[in-house]
């Protein structure tokens, strides 16, 4: 109890420093902290921006473009790293010599060098060893790559277009159903259909059927060589790319050996188990192996996703515009707000950890083991 | 018939066939690793394939056709050959070793990197004679090194702005490293305790830490640390990365501890109260010995974490390896090696993260005595 005491006594006198410390330099420097500037122009642009943005726009539209910039690195550096570790991790385990050690060569020369290096060697290699726009290299005449970047057609949607979305939506939730239903009809009867099939058959033709019915609401917009530079289309500038493909290449060597490592910890008794009761073989891996296996590897993989997503905040080192480099860059430098910016940027890297570790207690609460 | 046969081949009579060849040696090896199935035999001419292309396109860029010798402008190499123009390297190999550290005080800095040596042997192997007294001299190195590095009481000072290159690698890596390893075990005992209140505030320290990145809190090392002083302290830049660096892995490393705390059975921390010991000396006696064993593989991958991390002081304008590059190719003598300058950093922290990697292995297999099956 006393050591209890104690300790709240040394902490609040530590912040008691800390905040009235705080509050001396603020009236020294003669203003007072808030948040007002958020709602003033932010006089920069920002090259990449999802949303309808400028520079009259306010800073705080510039932190929520530099969010959704951030949002959308997470995102797909997160969809590539999966794809990338699960083929690492699998063809690390297979029996073919050669196979087994260039993935591994990978592995190692991924894993052990700072991401930052990785992302400025992608970026350097992008900038200066791919060809100008006039020399583009093109890939069947509709997308270019060259270094300012990666064009590809543009889709044009029109609002009719929401009808396939719309349907894509119910094909989904029916696909969930019918799966629910047949596995009830399976735990009673012991007859299956052939759920996979169906569904995505469903899936698919739904929303193809919707966009004929609408009367194909959608064009693409191909990018045209004007001038010095490829006109329309969409363009993924080289610190997009440098930045996810760093990323995903990094991080997915970490998952190749999650992913190994939780193959290997199923032990072999269940293979031969699952086999002796009869099972075919992508059988035993599917409902035998693999549920097992996905226990071991999924909650460190999670906080791999946590480690991408954080990660991504080196984008300023390539001057990709994410919510490290407008809030806690230029919009702190020109306003000179270093407090109030960055006390933005540290509360929303912790809302993402902490959703993201409150779902993973969640997760790990519904399929750890029932012991006695 | 039969009874023929084993008059034939009685036991002992006959010297025993060799295996067949198409199973033993280079051949056997073969079939058995590289074409064993169609799949596998696929598999082996695909990677053949990417390694005839990828291998000799590397090997002419990084040696073939690339420039050793001693030149002092890219176009120079480019007239001698296409490859890469390890030149640049050259030319600025001092200041990735050292950046601006003064010519004539160098030794000092090789002196402490040799004593790194010293005092690490005693703590990584337990076999090295006089261990005993060469973990005293472990014990004061970090006070040595500060004053070799920094100077003062009779050597010259150096000034941190000086530092740069590996030297800072390694200077804020080892300080990282030392430092945060108590304190990571003291607010992982602070997060197992059973006071609420010292509970809840290591919960906080950790999941704020780990929640945010590093680079962020190097912004606010360089950008706001200034804010919560008195007015008119100021400490170095060096100082303030090395602080947030160190607060930082403390709370990785708490969590790693946490894991091996988690692992140990009930019964530790019963039989410990059972025999009437301290809180401080059932810690110190039988409970962390067995967590912190438990626990080596995730702490040294965390220092590995920690060492790959230091790179991103440049963004706060360090001189560190990247620094050191970055403002070699604002040199218009040597603009556009970024490739070259990056691979030579990239195979520097390979060689050592590797090392350490290899180092995590050997432990895990030497602490290994549960009873798991293999």
């Amino acid at each position: 109890m006393i050591i209890q005491i104690m300790v709240i006594v040394i902490v609040l006198t530590l912040l008691g420093f800390f905040i009235r410390n705080t509050l001396n330099n603020l009236e020294l420097l003669g203003r007072e902290a808030g948040y007002g500037f958020l709602f003033t122009p932010s006089n920069y642009d920002i090259n990449q921006h999802l949303i309808e943005y400028n520079s009259r726009s306010t800073h705080l539209r510039a932190t929520i473009v530099g969010l959704i910039n951030t949002g959308l690195v997470a995102i797909c550096g997160i969809v590539l790293a999966t794809i990338i570790g699960f083929v690492a991790g699998v063809l690390r385990l297979s029996s073919n010599f050669l196979i087994n050690r260039i993935v591994y060569a990978f592995v190692e020369f991924s894993r052990n060098v700072p991401v930052l290096l990785w992302i400025l060697l992608w970026h350097g290699v992008m900038v200066h060893s791919l060809p100008h726009p006039k020399q583009a290299v093109t890939i069947a005449d509709v997308s270019f790559l060259t270094n300012r970047g990666f064009y590809v057609p543009k889709p044009l949607l029109e609002p009719m277009f929401w009808w396939v979305a719309i349907a894509l939506v119910i094909g989904i939730a029916g696909a969930a159903m019918f799966a629910r239903y047949s596995q009830k009809r399976q735990e009673a009867t012991g007859q299956r259909y052939p759920v996979i099939w169906i569904n995505s058959a469903v899936i698919i033709v739904l929303p193809l059927l919707a966009y004929w019915m609408a009367g194909s609401p959608a064009t693409l917009e191909m990018p045209v060589f004007k001038g010095f530079n490829f006109q329309g289309g969409l363009v993924l500038t080289p610190e997009f790319l440098a930045l996810t493909l760093a990323l995903a290449v990094y991080t997915g060597a970490f998952i190749a050996e999650i992913v190994r490592a939780g193959i290997l910890a199923v032990s072999h008794g269940q293979t031969e188990a699952a086999y002796a009761l009869g099972l075919k073989s992508n059988w035993t891996m599917r409902l035998v192996i693999l549920p097992q296996a996905l226990r071991v590897i999924v909650p460190p993989m999670i906080s791999q996703y946590l480690n991408l997503t954080k990660n991504s905040s080196l984008a300023i080192a390539v001057g990709y515009m994410d919510v490290v480099a407008t809030i806690g860059g230029i919009s702190l430098n020109q306003t000179g707000r270093a407090l109030e910016c960055m006390s933005i940027v540290l509360s929303i890297y912790l809302c993402i950890s902490l959703l993201i570790s409150a779902f993973m207690n969640w997760y790990n609460k519904k399929i750890s083991l029932v012991e006695r | 018939m039969a009874e023929q046969n084993q008059q034939d081949y009685v036991p002992g009579t006959h010297a025993s066939l060799p295996p067949p060849i198409s199973q033993v040696g280079i051949a056997g090896w073969m079939r058995k690793n590289l074409f064993s199935s169609p799949s596998n035999v696929i598999l082996t001419i695909v990677a053949v394939y990417f390694l005839y292309k990828v291998i000799p396109p590397i090997l002419n860029w990084a040696i073939f056709d690339a420039v050793f010798s001693d030149v002092d402008h890219r176009n120079e190499c480019r007239e001698i050959a296409a490859g890469a123009c390890w030149a640049v390297v050259r030319a600025r190999f001092d200041q990735f070793l050292y950046g601006f550290y003064p010519d004539y005080l160098r030794w000092r800095v090789n002196l402490t990197f040799v004593l790194m040596f010293v005092a690490l042997i005693p703590l990584l192997y337990d076999q090295v004679p006089k261990r005993k007294y060469l973990l005293w001299f472990s014990l004061i190195y970090p006070f040595l090194a500060f004053f070799m590095l920094w100077g003062g009481l009779g050597l010259e000072p150096v000034e941190s702005a000086k530092f740069g290159g590996f030297l800072l690698t390694v200077l804020i890596g080892m300080t990282g490293i030392v430092v945060s390893l108590p304190l990571g075990i003291a607010l992982s005992l602070g997060r197992h305790s059973s006071m609420p209140v010292v509970k809840m505030l290591s919960v906080w320290y950790i999941e704020f830490f780990r929640g945010v990145p590093l680079i962020t809190l190097l912004f606010v090392a360089s950008t706001l640390l200034n804010y919560f002083m008195p007015p008119g302290t100021y400490f170095d830049l060096l100082l303030r990365v090395i602080i947030m660096v160190i607060l930082f892995s403390a709370a990785y490393i708490a969590e790693v501890i946490r894991g091996g705390l988690a692992a140990i059975p009930k019964g530790q921390f019963e039989a410990a109260d059972a025999l009437g010991l301290t809180y401080g000396k059932s810690m110190r006696l039988i409970i962390l010995p067995q967590a912190l064993k438990i626990s080596i593989p995730g702490i040294v991958n965390t220092f590995i974490g920690l060492y790959k991390d230091t790179t991103l002081v440049v963004v706060v304008g360090l001189l560190d390896p990247l620094g050191i590059s970055r403002a070699t190719l604002a040199d218009s003598s040597w603009q556009g090696l970024s490739t070259e300058l990056y691979i030579f950093i990239a195979v520097g922290f390979f060689i050592s993260c590797f090392a350490m990697s290899r180092y995590s292995l050997y432990l895990e297999r030497k602490l290994d005595t549960g009873h798991r099956d293999k």
